[in-house]
């Protein structure tokens, strides 16, 4: 092993590791970018309160067992697994050729859901009680409530477990190359396949895995401070003058 | 008088224990009433009882004449009519002080969103909070936070205001610069129900005072009544304990 020879490496196949970071990078973002957007409302409707009438509550029960499976299922079993079965599985079923990127980014969205609902619901309970009051009192329903209430503050509580969500899915996509999706573990064993060197690609591809984390990592942070708002406020104008009449503190 | 919330037999039960037996009370418009008694005699299940925050066991409540607890009613209009403010003042934490005041308005009453904030500056101007538009909840004192509160409740212009012991988790030295905007309120004529430990203030500003004891009301009258001529026992041991 030498320097010389990882840079003559990584001058002669940079098109194989580009490529490989760009489709993990692909997969991964909208994986979890679908996945959270599965998790808010699977969270938002898992968080209903029991409706009065019998017939949505009927339904609200069975859609939550639904959704209970299908949490638990895709939390239960390792995504490796779902990936083989879900792209061979639907070739078998329907005589369907998945896309293998599409499988991709289906296999991580629906895994990302189901931990994200879970995320959001836990966001959802760790809301002060006082904050659906406030608003319902001022008539909002449930939907009013969470779209300009709730959410907004479940988002931004929620952002260090999305961002961790995003980096583990960065790494989990390598997984996927069983069903030959060209991501960036993929093309590293190529790289390693024709030059028979094994350290020396997977070393680069080490260093890409952590710069795109890390990358994830700095931005979600800056979301965070700009979520926050600033620390200090303007004041506008002169107080108002309340008059008042025979005042008597008591 | 025009009664603006009639309750009739109202009851409430959480599992076994009954916090509420068969209540009858009622509010007139511009009254001023306010809710006296020990922790635990069922006032405040009583105000959320009113805008529905707690789902009554039985009984009615006639609003404008007609019963809210009919299955076809729409609550969350009847509940634009009443102007909650909560112990904990519970403000949008998503929201700044402006936006706390708009954000009902615009979403609930569908106003305009200038509409909505020149509303909403008028009543922030009453509370004096009107500086404060841009402040988060966080930055703000307890006692500006409910006075912000006040004014979000004000801003959807309800028919009463429901205050929930509005001071009871302020500072002391806090108490003071709410009470003041409540007595300015309460002089303006605004219908207002009051759940409060703060007999002095109540003796004050109120038509009418309520006692309860137990999930009943042991007795109500006016103010020079009920504070210094009880005609109940248990009403005389209450205020011994409190006054002092």
């Amino acid at each position: 092993m030498s320097i010389e020879w990882i840079i003559t490496m990584v001058i002669n196949n940079w098109p194989l590791f580009l490529r490989g970071a760009g489709m993990t990078l692909l997969i991964s973002i909208i994986g979890t970018i679908v996945g959270a957007i599965i998790g808010l409302l699977a969270g938002v409707i898992r968080t209903i309160p029991t409706p009065e009438r019998k017939f949505k509550r009927v339904l609200l029960k069975i859609v939550n067992i639904i959704l209970s499976v299908y949490i638990e299922f895709f939390r239960g079993t390792p995504m490796i697994v779902q990936a083989m079965v879900i792209f061979y599985g639907s070739a078998m079923a329907f005589g369907v050729d998945m896309d293998r990127t599409a499988a991709a980014i289906f296999i991580v969205s629906i895994n990302t859901g189901a931990y994200m609902a879970e995320i959001v619901r836990g966001g959802v309970i760790s809301i002060d009680k006082g904050q659906f009051e406030s608003a319902q009192a001022i008539g909002m329903n449930h939907i009013q409530t969470m779209l300009h209430v709730v959410l907004p503050q479940v988002v931004r509580n929620i952002l260090p477990a999305t961002g961790n969500q995003f980096i583990i899915n960065i790494k989990d996509t390598s997984v996927l190359n069983v069903i030959g999706v060209t991501e960036l573990y993929f093309q590293t064993k190529t790289v390693a396949g024709i030059s028979f060197k094994y350290f020396e690609p997977f070393f680069v591809a080490c260093i890409l895995y952590f710069v795109m984390t890390y990358s994830v990592t700095l931005i979600l942070r800056y979301f965070e401070r700009k979520l926050d708002g600033p620390e200090n406020y303007s004041m506008i104008g002169q107080p108002a003058q309340v008059t008042l009449t025979n005042t008597k503190e008591s | 008088m025009e009664k603006v919330i009639d309750i009739q037999h109202l009851s409430k039960s959480f599992g076994a224990r009954e916090v509420l037996k068969d209540i009858d009370f009622s509010v007139n418009k511009g009254e001023v009433v306010s809710i006296i008694g020990s922790s635990g005699s069922g006032k405040s299940t009583l105000l959320r009882c009113i805008n529905l925050l707690e789902k009554p066991s039985g009984g009615q409540i006639i609003y404008n004449g007609e019963n809210i607890l009919d299955d076809k009613h729409d609550i969350h209009a009847y509940r634009t009519k009443l102007g909650m403010v909560f112990q904990q003042f519970n403000l949008f934490n998503n929201h700044n002080v402006l936006s706390n005041c708009v954000v009902g308005q615009v979403k609930v009453l569908k106003r305009s969103k200038e509409e909505a904030e020149k509303i909403a500056m008028k009543y922030l101007k009453v509370v004096g909070m009107d500086q404060y538009v841009n402040a988060n909840a966080k930055q703000l004192s307890g006692g500006q936070k409910q006075r912000v509160a006040i004014a979000r409740a004000l801003s959807m212009e309800p028919d009463v205001m429901l205050f929930d012991e509005p001071t009871s988790a302020l500072d002391p030295e806090m108490v003071g610069e709410v009470l003041k905007v409540m007595k300015e309120l309460a002089e303006s004529g605004l219908t207002m129900l009051i759940v409060t430990h703060e007999m002095e203030f109540a003796k004050e500003v109120s038509d009418r005072v309520v006692f309860m004891d137990k999930g009943v009301i042991a007795e109500e009258g006016s103010p020079e009544q009920i504070f210094n001529n009880p005609t109940q026992d248990r009403t005389r041991e209450f205020l011994k304990r409190t006054l002092k």
